[in-house]
């Protein structure tokens, strides 16, 4: 019996087992186990806790501190909170925000993604590059932009002498001014749900209406738009939750008028009074938490209505010939990106050269000393920059490192316990950053057990937040370039006698490389854009781009934080055409940018 | 030792049996086909031979080894074995030798050998020239003799090879056929081959297992599966033989026998073992059927329709007796016959099939 062992084609325990005493076997068992052990489930193990920990705990410690805040068992907190008229006042006022902007999002990213999608309009790359822009450029840097434009120091509209009077205010500074940003910001959203789901509209669809008779504007109505409602119910749901979720937008259009809503509220709260109301904060952000939650439930069970299941994705539509309209609709495309996109960072680069909020901008006039100063002269600035770039790069390499064998397993290894996984990745991303950072202060505002180590007023909690925040936007591309790997490529180097380890290292990692790098390219962006976690999680020392950017502008120096944008602009840009190089290799609709 | 045995193998997929309690010896040094249509479970039972899945019941050996119960389960890179995939899954990242020289990385095989083993194997697929091209820039005929090399470089004791012509063209497919004939003699190598084209499996293999539904309905040599079908399924399937009900067999001889087919008194072969007499099912094969004479006996059919075929026809007819059970032979060009003629056609051979006999007697 014991010379069978020798063999290579040794079983994970011997069939003889039954003539020795069962503990013998069991033992003999998990010996025999422990190298699959090993390579297989030891790792998906590791990968499941580091999930855990990343995505759920956080969020399991906020609604502990809800219900008991402090360790004890206590309404007070609630009650008191909920018995606060400025509670009330900041949730309608999101409310009102939120839907105002999603509706406008979804009025323009639905427009643009049908022109795009079903049509044959030219320049179609061109167009989704510049329109998917502003949701990767910092919505702060947005919303100044657009303040820029308008009010009475807009360079733009100095040199044109149509600036309103010195002194009077901003139209942007009010409800109207936040819904039309936030609409601006999030409509790449619905357009980018939408696309993805026109690509996969089987063309026989379309073309047995058409020979059935129906005029393309009624194919559109009957066929086209009723199959795109799950797409676009999580377009809605999407921007709605994204809307409600921005911090950068109203605390840039909304606190000097004094219209809060509950991210700027929880923010005041937390910067006025300090970790001493913790218990109060975690109650708003379970709140703005609950009502992003319910917009989910809501679009889950409209989509259960009614069968929207597409049989079989075949070829994808051809697109309409729009014949004598086409040139109109490129037009008013063109027209569009002009007006959200040209125009307001026009505004932007503009007051970067001005010498000083006021002075109007001329050839004489315009300077270069706003970016010396942020970039060589302001010590925060200066520190923002290697901050931002450490954290954005260090969660890109990480989460991707991570993100390669756990999506090995979630689309290899089917099960039940890997499809929960998979939907709790979901959820750091899915709640509003402010409702995670509150969470990630309540977990690490005291010395980690066992190490003593405090991560809280460090650069650590920043990143803590990124790689649970960022998570699945790395793991999304890497999934999709599994789904697009041939299994047979992994399984013909298992037999050639190669281990889990060894696969990943000479095999799939070379093949998922290039949706990998597409991957952590987006979450390099969003991180390096990103200011609603580091807003509540910064400490002197560990500042971001999007923080310095923030106190720029809150005291009052619009050229430097002018300046500051339209460099991170200038990173995100290059970085997002440097892409196009590789572009072909990848997947379609990894990059959101390219069509 | 490399003989592979299967031992009343079972998997299911919910309520689905996907193998139904299958059963098969590979003897070492043969080369066994696997046929059957798309969904017959052929492509399972390779799987569970590779050991990417574990099976609910039975077992699987290689050698001595058990490598498949359900409590036990060696994983397919333990297993030792070669495979060619259908799709070849080349990996398209590293050239032609370092595809073929990655199972030697594996095993630890250090460089003059591994190098003289990955030149010995694209020496033996004619493709000495192509070590530094990538898997890319090859046809589909490189690219298959290249997943051969990678496959044998290891020597492994058992090879499975699936479906490995199905994206090659039909003159490509011939000329790989008597590769892979010519590969088994020179290495001896246990194979086992999935297929789902009988004109391959009978050009190829040793012995052929016919798969049905999740179960092997017969294994024999291609000969005896041509002229002895164990039942229905495989007469049909095979040669695309007929099957006619037959009535008072009786038997003549030790494995010949009498029987009225469509009225018309026809000699035939039977099993020497079984059981005979009264009706039962039998095959016959166009090459049986002959036009005769009308006043001669014979079977009177209608012609339903003809098909040129290139130097002969193709002649299907509706028995006058049955017309429900379709006749079809071969006429050499010249052919006079037109759809709706009446002929009388002698019947020179047939096989009654066992496996009705059985079932019919068990009732």
């Amino acid at each position: 019996m014991g010379s069978k062992t020798a063999t290579s084609l040794t079983p994970e325990s011997t069939a003889d087992d039954k003539s020795i005493t069962s503990r013998t076997s069991t033992l003999l068992r998990l010996v025999a186990l422990t190298p699959k052990l090993f390579e297989d489930y030891a790792l998906l193990t590791w990968l499941v806790g580091v999930v855990a920990v990343l995505s759920l705990l956080p969020l399991a410690r906020l609604v502990a501190e809800g219900i008991a805040p402090g360790g004890t068992l206590s309404t007070d907190a609630i009650a008191r909170v909920l018995a606060s008229p400025t509670t009330w006042t900041a949730t309608g006022h999101s409310l009102l925000t939120a839907f105002g902007g999603t509706l406008l999002a979804v009025l323009v990213g639905t427009a643009v993604a049908l022109c795009v999608g079903l049509t044959d309009i030219r320049g179609r790359n061109a167009v989704v590059f510049c329109f998917v822009m502003p949701l990767l450029i910092a919505p702060q840097v947005v919303a100044l932009a657009w303040l820029q434009s308008f009010g009475p120091s807009s360079p733009l509209l100095k040199m044109l002498g149509a600036a309103p009077a010195m002194g009077s205010r901003n139209p942007l500074y009010s409800a109207g001014g936040i819904i039309l940003v936030l609409g601006v910001q999030y409509a790449p959203l619905v357009f980018l749900t939408l696309r993805a789901a026109l690509r996969t509209l089987p063309q026989e669809l379309i073309e047995a209406a058409l020979a059935g008779g129906a005029p393309p504007r009624r194919v559109l109505r009957t066929i086209v738009l009723p199959l795109m409602t799950p797409p676009l119910l999580a377009g809605i749901a999407l921007s709605f939750v994204s809307c409600l979720g921005n911090f950068g937008i109203p605390a840039l259009l909304g606190i000097p008028g004094n219209y809060v809503v509950l991210p700027t509220l929880i923010y005041q709260r937390l910067a006025g009074l300090g970790p001493g109301v913790l218990s109060e904060v975690a109650v708003l952000s379970m709140l703005i938490g609950a009502i992003a939650v319910l917009g989910i439930v809501a679009q889950e069970s409209m989509l259960r209505r009614r069968d929207f299941r597409i049989s079989a994705a075949t070829i994808a539509a051809r697109p309409f010939e729009l014949r004598r309209l086409r040139l109109p609709t490129e037009v008013a495309l063109w027209t569009l990106i002009g007006i959200v996109l040209v125009l307001p960072l026009c505004a932007l680069v503009l007051t970067s050269l001005v010498p000083a909020v006021g002075v109007s901008l001329s050839a004489a006039t315009a300077t270069l000393d706003n970016f010396r100063f942020v970039l060589f002269d302001h010590a925060a600035a200066r520190r923002a920059f290697v901050n931002s770039f450490g954290l954005s790069a260090t969660a890109a390499v990480v989460i991707v490192a991570f993100a390669i064998p756990l999506a090995y397993f979630l689309v290899w290894r089917r099960s039940r316990l890997l499809r929960a996984v998979n939907l709790v990745t979901e959820i750091p991303y899915a709640v509003p950053g402010v409702v995670l950072a509150i969470a990630a202060i309540l977990l690490f505002l005291k010395p980690l057990p066992l190490v003593g180590v405090t991560l809280y007023n460090t650069v650590w909690i920043i990143l803590f937040c990124y790689l649970a925040r960022f998570l699945v936007l790395g793991l999304r591309p890497v999934v999709a370039g599994y789904h697009q790997l041939d299994r047979t490529l992994e399984e013909a180097s298992q037999i050639a006698g190669a281990r889990l380890p060894r696969r990943l290292r000479t095999v799939i990692v070379p093949l998922v490389a290039p949706t990998a790098a597409a991957g952590a390219l987006l979450i390099f962006l969003t991180a390096f854009n990103e200011l609603t976690l580091s807003a509540l999680l910064w400490s002197s020392g560990s500042e971001t781009l999007g923080v310095v950017f923030f106190s720029f502008q809150q005291g009052g120096d619009s050229t430097y934080a002018a300046a500051l944008g339209v460099l991170t602009v200038i990173v995100s840009v290059a970085l997002m055409l440097s892409t196009l190089l590789v572009a072909k290799r990848l997947p379609p609709g990894v990059l959101p940018w390219r069509d | 030792m490399a003989r592979l045995t299967i031992d009343h193998l079972v998997k299911r997929y919910g309520e689905f049996r996907a193998l139904d309690d299958v059963s098969l010896t590979v003897d070492d040094g043969e080369f066994v086909a696997i046929l059957g249509p798309s969904g017959c479970g052929k492509t399972t039972l390779l799987r569970q031979i590779a050991g990417f899945d574990k099976p609910d019941a039975g077992s699987v050996r290689i050698g001595d080894a058990v490598v498949s119960t359900p409590g036990q389960h060696v994983p397919p890179e333990r297993r030792r074995i070669g495979i060619v995939f259908q799709s070849y899954a080349l990996w398209p990242h590293m050239t032609v030798a370092e595809n073929v020289g990655y199972g030697l990385d594996v095993a630890g095989v250090k460089d003059p050998e591994r190098r003289q083993r990955v030149n010995a194997a694209l020496a033996l697929v004619e493709l000495e020239g192509f070590a530094d091209r990538r898997p890319a820039l090859l046809s589909g005929g490189q690219r298959q003799r290249v997943a051969l090399a990678r496959c044998l470089v290891t020597e492994p004791s058992l090879v499975l090879l699936d479906e490995p012509l199905a994206n090659l063209d039909v003159h490509l497919r011939a000329a790989m056929e008597r590769e892979f004939a010519r590969f088994h003699e020179r290495t001896g190598t246990t194979m086992v081959y999935i297929t789902h084209d009988q004109a391959e499996a009978m050009a190829l293999a040793d012995r052929i297992a016919v798969m049905d539904r999740g179960r092997i309905l017969q294994l024999a040599t291609p000969s005896v599966l041509y002229r002895e079908p164990a039942d229905d399924t495989v007469a049909r399937f095979i040669g695309e033989g007929m099957v006619v009900p037959v009535a008072g067999v009786a038997r003549d001889g030790d494995a010949t026998c009498t029987a009225d087919v469509f009225g018309h008194r026809v000699r035939m072969r039977c099993d020497a073992g079984a059981r005979i007499g009264g009706e039962a099912h039998a095959c016959l094969r166009d090459n049986a059927l002959r036009v005769v004479n009308g006043a001669t006996p014979g079977v009177r059919a209608t012609i339903t329709s003809i098909v040129y075929q290139g130097g002969r026809f193709r002649l299907d007819a509706a028995p006058e007796r049955a017309p429900g059970v379709p006749l079809h032979f071969g006429v050499a060009e010249p052919c006079s016959l037109r759809p709706g003629d009446s002929v009388t056609l002698a019947i020179d051979d047939g096989w009654v099939l066992p496996g009705w006999v059985t079932r019919a007697s068990g009732r």
